[in-house]
């Protein structure tokens, strides 16, 4: 119980997703401009990260790992060279289930996601999530716990960085380094700040 | 369609930079520029990536029917990237190895979805091939200064050679451990993009509204 604890410790706050490991940056520049646009991508994100890391977990275990088909009689198959286009279609098909799911029982949450469901298809976190669950080869338990916590660490990111990038606007910054090039600089600082929980491991 | 091909090519690398203006393909600049191979080889198979990948998409562009496009592309980048990935494994394992994860999230590098989406899909195949090559070379121009400035300053070294010696070693040299680190590449690149917008400021996005001048300060 303490390893899962100190794993989901770990993907939240030491190995962020957005600020160690730069995935989604484009969709953390592009839309963190209101901190309540900035909540709904990071909801959309920690629900999606969450249901798919497991999943893709289960499919590369029992399908694609050099091995795995030894349940079907077919141990010396190794189909892993499959993974990326296996993981994409599962994130695909995933969001696209959500987003009727969400559609027809919880219409609520589902218009506050608007846009940004389909968007994240194409977020490199989620995907890189579960290559990252493959190369660290997390068990099932774990990759449950790895696929809430790294997403909860991303929402967490870009919600903060929403927030300042609201107080930026009354600041006085030089000229050029006004927009993309502040947030890059913002976006650092941020980063050296999750470092910091390097002494909690 | 009325621009030169040599216009085509060389437009993306400062005008239309896909990193500094289009915010595009972000995550792997920043992530594996710790060093210049790895910020080399990177480019070297982004560029390959883009290049037919955009002239695949092209090449299809009429048959393609609106509502699948985006399923369809990613299929294309994917098998791409899967045979780049594959090749990478067979002749160079090690730099493989520390790319890890980041050749396969060049399928979801916004980067190429993008020109394939934005350019790809209304232009001819010659032309978007050479708007994929020079996007990959916009992308490789930022990423290979990253590269450079982060290993010199982080380790005293390019491409692996030694060039200030390390006080470790005797040198006079203290390696900038900050420079291996995350944060480092957020600053350089938020660098390059003042830089660019002090020579060009008309790539300075709208502010929202405008402070009002400090009294005397008004130039």
């Amino acid at each position: 119980m303490n390893a899962l604890f100190e794993l989901l410790l770990r993907s939240v706050f030491l190995d962020n997703l957005a600020l160690s490991f730069f995935l989604g940056m484009c969709t953390f520049l592009a839309v963190s401009k209101r901190v309540d646009t900035a909540y709904g991508v990071g909801l959309a994100m920690l629900v999606v990260q969450a249901v798919t890391i497991p999943l893709n977990n289960l499919i590369y275990t029992w399908l694609l790992a050099p091995g795995a088909l030894a349940w079907a009689g077919l141990g010396e198959v190794d189909l892993s060279f499959l993974r990326l286009i296996a993981f994409i279609g599962v994130i695909a098909a995933m969001v696209q289930v959500l987003e009727m799911t969400l559609e027809f029982h919880v219409p609520k949450l589902y218009r506050a996601l608007g846009i940004f469901l389909p968007l994240i298809t194409v977020n490199c976190a989620i995907l890189g999530g579960s290559l990252f669950m493959v190369e660290r080869s997390y068990s099932f338990t774990e990759s449950v716990v790895f696929g809430f916590g790294s997403g909860l660490g991303w929402a967490l990111a870009i919600v903060m960085f929403a927030a300042i990038r609201e107080r930026l606007k009354y600041a006085d910054i030089p000229q050029g380094l006004q927009g993309l090039g502040m947030n890059f600089i913002v976006a650092g600082i941020m980063s050296l700040g999750f470092m910091a929980f390097a002494g909690m491991g | 369609m009325q621009d030169s091909n040599w216009r085509i090519l060389t437009r993306p690398l400062i005008d239309e930079n896909p990193l500094t203006l289009q915010i595009l393909g972000i995550c792997s600049a920043l992530a594996i520029t710790t060093s210049l191979d790895t910020a080399l080889l990177m480019s070297v198979v982004v560029i390959c990536v883009l290049a037919c990948g955009s002239a695949a998409v092209s090449l299809i562009r009429r048959q393609l029917p609106r509502s699948v496009r985006i399923i369809v592309q990613i299929t294309i980048i994917a098998t791409l990237v899967i045979v780049v990935d594959q090749i990478l494994q067979a002749f160079a394992y090690e730099l493989s190895k520390r790319l890890s994860v980041f050749v396969g999230l060049i399928i979801t590098n916004c980067i190429v979805l993008g020109r394939a989406e934005g350019y790809a899909m209304h232009n001819g195949v010659v032309a978007s091939a050479l708007d994929g090559i020079g996007n990959g070379l916009g992308y490789a121009l930022i990423l290979i200064i990253v590269g450079a400035m982060r290993e010199f300053f982080g380790k005293g070294s390019l491409l692996n050679v030694q060039i200030l010696l390390p006080v470790s070693q005797g040198g006079g040299f203290e390696p900038l451990h900050l420079m291996l680190l995350p944060p480092s590449a957020f600053f350089i690149i938020g660098g390059i993009i003042w830089y660019i917008r002090r020579k060009r400021p008309q790539q300075v996005e709208e502010a929202e509204f405008t402070l009002r001048p400090r009294r005397q300060e008004a130039e």
